[in-house]
């Protein structure tokens, strides 16, 4: 395999940097934010160099490693940091400097009024050095640290304002829900140990046919189970729409195009194991289209713009996971969808920031409206991306998710049906939630209630969202023409080269419906929100919305379920530690905490006591042991 | 006399230079003892060079007839883990000398007491992790009570009577029950192999099963207590409210390592088959720790409290690894009291710091410290990762290896360990959202950050967190040998994967 020393400073630059930021202080607020947007598109240099190199070589030779160090060498536990670019990782290393540059350019201008800028920037290169070395690591445990330094990262930047008590709160939401999810990723490190005495991918790959499938199940079920925290999916989604509290630019690179769906390169890289465990396969279908579906019912109901988009990006990932299930012939169209969602949300985030901006940081849409005429460019730009998530042709999205619905009917039989049908469903919806987004935003009657006109965004922030608006137009045509995407991950992620089942529904059929689909949708929201919007969300509304705007009982659920037991353990573990255990220690020690003066005297008398038991003692074991040798 | 000896009796030889400085003079005392430890830290650092790592048996070894009548000796002598729990100790007295520089103060006895209080303790230490004589082992475990008696009761607050007292009590137990144990293993000896208490020699023996389950209880109780597992746990969280921040790093840095180190050394070496019998129950026992501790450690409202309910969940898991009988859970449980050494010594020093500018110890108390005191936030957080065994950070180095290899011979122990490092997010972040974010609480708006002495102090804890999580080799080459040998002499081998390659 061909080796390059160039990988370790595409996560070197950034962390050093980063350190480099926090530690300088001060002194580096005048510059900070200006090296730290340099080491980023240093990053993305290297990676357009790596991927002409990579181009340049034959199919077997393209991915290239590199050993930094031996990191932890214990009997067989044997793990190098080493750092693993193939035709999969290349995609993300691309993906994630790519738009992070244009988000670190974005925020130099966004930011600039932040007294923490330099401090902003030095997490922004955190988070790119630890999602670089999660999607860099060649084995499971080099991608743990990657994939708890992006929560660290995320932990920080939506605590980024934490002098808000709310936002310090979704902070630690978003830790502890990512935590859950990390408990399925080192009991899968664990358990794959135990199986084939290896954590690296290579090496496990190699062993997969080996393995007993409930081996591979249950590492598959703990990889999703990690997955389903990472990435915001059904049941651990809650956190999501609560990290909206981090800055805008935050919710663009780490909540929509990057960390978030780690969770689909997590099942993409492990493949191997997946396409073994039928049975976590499915698992992993049956929570991709509830959370597709749930996120889009909860984005049918928001009001706070970064809300909707948040609950859309849960749905879109939705998506993704359920085409990972759908492996061999899934992984290339989720990946698919990744990087195309990573354009157009990236560009409707910092859109949505934009319009932030031009709005006194107003995010509740009911206090928008007619927008459109004094921010064109952003409306344009949105407008783009809004093209391109609802799914029109020739926009990225269409490509992109006209291939998930398809490799969805294709599954066959009934599960083919039910799965087609939720995926078109979801297409509705999103057509919808869509829409009303577009419509309260940039149409209709104006109802920001103060006499300040929103204004255009400066420069700094326009060129980066329209970089990403070009990517939402054309990315899903370039990476769909020939196959090139299919094409090009297929030695990774199919190198058996498994195509669809049976053609069940002809491409030019789902391509037929989906469009239906989203013209659905978007006409019932158009007949629904082209009249006159309330500044103010009605009370009187049916019990679906109700549900929705409560994000569907997720938080009620999981304070009842988790929370006040949780509690209730602390509490009785608080009483029993002190009323028994230590009562029968006060009892049987005669101590009585807190009894004053009389106890000076009475614990003088203990030390005095307990030094003579300990020269009793020694006594007695000299004495006992000449009586016995003599 | 070895460089071991040597190192041994240097601070006590810094004790007996301040027992002649003027009383008065303070800056002077702390001087001294400052640069001592220092120095003493530097020669164990090159005690670790002179260190063969191929070598598996003890080096550095010494041995003079101490009282002959019993074939008592003053053996001493060390392999890899003695070794890293040498060059812990060693490392920290400086840094808990310079960190808490005013600490002794206000204490009863005032400064030069409390100093040579902390050099004799830093002799017992090192004398307890170099002795391979039982009972020259013994002495030092219980001659360590005296000077952390002393440092909690003289120089402590709140209920600090009460809880050295409870402290003594509970050490007294569990002596008593470790006594008995050596004069039956004596006695045994002595019918066997001729009176002797070296160790070497003591693992040899046959035991019949009856015996040999008695003696290691007896051995393991007072471990347990040391190092201290639920339901033996209660004097800990007293002690750690009550002492100084810098004798609770000490006390749980260091002597509660005894007790882990204790299981390994003694417990293990000396009764492998009663270690086998008791194994499950250990396992059991350690991984009820972790969760209680953690769970408790939730629902301390107290900074201390907190710490010494995270460092119990902590020694669950060092428990765990330890009996869990595989080279990663051992390796990775010697490497876990390094890194709980200092990772606990970071958290306690700033603890300290924040308590002292706040004059309260209460979470609730502090709020808003991220915005007055930047550095002093930052330290506090990174230490409260390295608690939570965030990856890139020492703690999880072990913590994994010590989960990973206990799940190759127990998943449903190692499994349910697991979830411990989801509570350990919430005793971490709890307490730090509550102290370093939210608004500035009333009473802390002119706070003062780290003064430069504060920074010296912690820079070192920290530089070691984080070289350790990316590059813990050196001192896993130093503990990996010994902790292999320890597991094949109680007669285990690792558990082949599944798959065969």
């Amino acid at each position: 395999m061909t080796t390059s020393s160039n990988l370790v400073w595409l996560i070197a630059l950034p962390l050093i940097c980063s350190a480099l930021l926090l530690l300088a202080g001060k002194r580096a607020n005048a510059w900070g934010h200006l090296v730290a947007t340099l080491v980023s598109a240093s990053a993305f240099a290297i990676g357009v160099v790596e991927l002409f190199a990579m181009l340049g070589r034959d199919v077997q030779d393209r991915p290239v490693t590199q050993k930094v160090f031996t990191w932890i060498s214990v009997g067989d536990f044997k793990v190098d940091a080493s750092l693993l670019l193939d035709q999969l990782s290349i995609c993300f290393v691309l993906l994630i400097t790519g738009v992070g540059t244009l988000i670190h350019i974005y925020s130099i201008a966004y930011m600039s009024h932040d007294r923490d800028r330099r401090r902003f920037f030095a997490y922004l290169n955190l988070f790119i050095a630890a999602m670089l070395l999660l999607v860099l690591g060649d084995s499971y445990l080099n991608l743990y640290v990657g994939w708890e330094g992006v929560g660290l990262a995320s932990y920080l930047l939506i605590g980024f304002w934490n002098e808000k008590p709310a936002y310090a709160t979704a902070a630690k939401k978003a830790f502890i829900a990512n935590r859950v999810g990390d408990v399925g990723l080192s009991l899968a490190i664990m358990i794959a140990f135990a199986t084939f005495g290896d954590v690296t991918f290579k090496g496990i790959q190699a062993q997969a046919d080996q393995a007993s499938s409930s081996a591979m199940t249950a590492i598959g079920l703990m990889l999703l189970l990690a997955a389903v925290g990472k990435s915001a999916q059904f049941p651990l989604q809650a956190w999501l729409g609560d990290a909206m509290a981090g800055p805008t630019p935050v919710s663009a690179l780490i909540h929509a195009a990057t960390m978030v769906t780690a969770g689909v390169y997590l099942i993409t890289r492990s493949n191997f194991i997946f396409d073994a465990a039928p049975t976590a396969q499915l698992v992993v279908i049956i929570i991709g289209v509830i959370t597709l579906l749930f996120g889009a019912v909860i984005g049918m109901a928001k009001d706070d713009i970064k809300k909707a988009l948040a609950a859309s990006t849960m749905s879109q990932i939705g998506y993704m996971i359920l085409a990972t299930g759908l492996g061999p012939i899934g992984y290339a169209f989720a990946i698919m969808h990744l990087l195309t969602h990573g354009f157009f949300k990236a560009s409707m985030f910092l859109g949505a920031g934009s319009v932030m901006h031009g709005m006194k940081d107003e995010v509740n849409m009911r206090k928008y409206g007619g927008i459109g005429k004094y921010m064109p460019f952003t409306f344009i730009t949105f407008g783009l991306g809004y093209l391109a998530i609802i799914g029109v042709p020739p926009f990225s999205g269409f490509y992109s998710k006209d291939k998930i619905i398809e490799t969805a009917f294709n599954a066959g039989g009934l599960k083919g049906v039910l799965l087609g049908v939720a995926t078109l469903f979801g297409a509705t919806l999103t057509a919808f939630y869509m829409t009303r987004v577009v419509i309260m935003t940039f149409f209709g009657n104006e109802r920001w209630g103060h006499k300040d006109e929103p204004h255009e965004s400066p420069a700094l922030m326009l060129i980066p969202i329209s970089l990403l608006s070009i990517g939402s137009v054309a990315s899903g045509f370039l990476l769909y023409r020939n196959h090139a995407l299919e094409y090009w991950l297929k030695p990774i992620v199919n190198p058996a080269g498994e195509q669809h089942l049976e053609e069940l529904v002809q491409p030019i059929v789902v391509s037929a419906l989906a469009v239906t689909a989203v013209i659905i949708g978007v006409s019932i929201a158009i007949k629904k929100y082209r009249g006159e919007i309330s500044s103010e969300a009605p009370v009187k509304v049916n019990l679906l919305t109700k549900a929705a705007r409560r994000d569907l009982y997720q938080d009620d659920f999981n304070e009842s379920v988790f929370m006040r037991p949780g509690q209730s353990v602390v509490k009785s573990l608080l009483n029993f530690d002190y009323k028994v255990l230590d009562g029968l220690v006060r009892l049987v020690g005669g101590i009585s905490i807190g009894a004053g003066q009389s106890l000076r005297k009475f614990q003088n008398g203990y030390v005095r006591s307990y030094a003579l038991m300990m020269v009793v003692g020694v006594l007695a074991l000299l004495i006992t042991v000449w009586l016995m040798s003599s | 006399m070895s460089l071991l000896t040597t190192i041994g009796l240097m601070p006590l030889i810094a004790a007996l230079i301040i027992g002649f400085l003027p009383k008065l003079n303070d800056e002077l005392i702390k001087r001294v003892a400052f640069i001592s430890t220092t120095l003493i830290a530097i020669a164990s650092i090159f005690l670790a060079t002179g260190f063969d790592r191929s070598q598996t048996g003890f080096q550095f070894t010494q041995s003079n007839s101490w009282i002959s009548a019993f074939n008592i000796n003053y053996a001493v002598g060390i392999d890899g883990i003695s070794l890293v729990l040498i060059l812990l100790s060693t490392i920290l007295v400086p840094i808990v000398i310079l960190a808490t520089w005013h600490e002794s103060d206000v204490g009863r006895w005032g400064s030069k007491v409390f100093y040579i209080l902390i050099l004799v303790l830093e002799t017992l230490m090192i004398g307890v992790f170099a002795a391979t004589d039982l009972f020259l082992f013994y002495v030092f475990f219980e001659a360590m009570l005296i000077p952390v008696y002393f440092l909690i009761g003289g120089y402590g607050s709140g209920e600090k009577s009460a809880a050295a007292v409870k402290f003594l009590l509970y050490s007294l137990f569990g002596g008593l029950l470790m006594l008995a144990s050596i004069i039956g293993i004596y006695v045994i000896a002595d019918n066997q192999i001729g009176a002797t208490f070296d160790i070497t020699q003591l693992a040899k023996l046959q035991i019949d099963d009856t015996t040999e389950n008695l003696l290691f209880l007896g051995f393991f109780i007072a471990f347990a207590i040391k190092a201290p597992l639920v339901p033996f746990h209660t004097w800990l969280p007293d002690a750690a409210k009550s002492a100084t921040p810098g004798t609770s790093v000490l006390l749980l840095g260091v002597l509660d390592k005894v007790g882990t180190y204790g299981m390994i050394r003694f417990c293990i070496t000396l009764f492998p088959d009663a270690s086998k019998t008791f194994t499950p129950y250990i396992i059991t026992l350690a991984v009820i720790s972790i969760l209680y501790g953690a769970f408790m450690a939730i629902g301390q409202k107290e900074i201390k409290g907190l710490i010494a309910f995270t460092s119990i969940s902590h020694f669950g898991f060092i428990t765990m690894g330890i009996f869990a009988m595989t080279t990663q859970g051992m390796s990775g449980a010697a490497l876990y009291m390094v890194n709980h050494g200092f990772s606990t010594a970071a958290l306690f020093l700033i603890a300290g710091w924040m308590i002292k500018r706040r004059n309260s110890s209460i979470i609730s108390d502090f709020g808003g410290l991220q915005r007055v005191t930047p550095v002093m936030a930052w330290m506090f957080f990174i230490a409260g990762m390295s608690s939570l065994a965030l990856p890139g950070l020492s703690s999880f180095v072990s913590e994994f290896l010590v989960l990973v290899g206990t799940y190759t011979r127990y998943p449903v122990a190692a499994i349910i360990g697991t979830l411990g490092i989801v509570l350990a997010a919430l005793y971490v972040l709890i307490p730090v959202q509550k102290t370093l974010h939210g608004p500035i609480t009333p009473g802390n708006e002119n706070t003062t950050d780290l003064s430069l002495r504060e920074k010296l102090a912690i820079a070192p804890v920290v530089a070691v967190i984080i070289a350790m999580g990316f590059y813990p080799k050196p001192v896993l080459d130093l503990i990996n040998p010994t902790a292999e040998k320890v597991v094949t002499t109680a007669g285990f081998t690792d558990p082949a994967p599944q798959v065969r390659k």
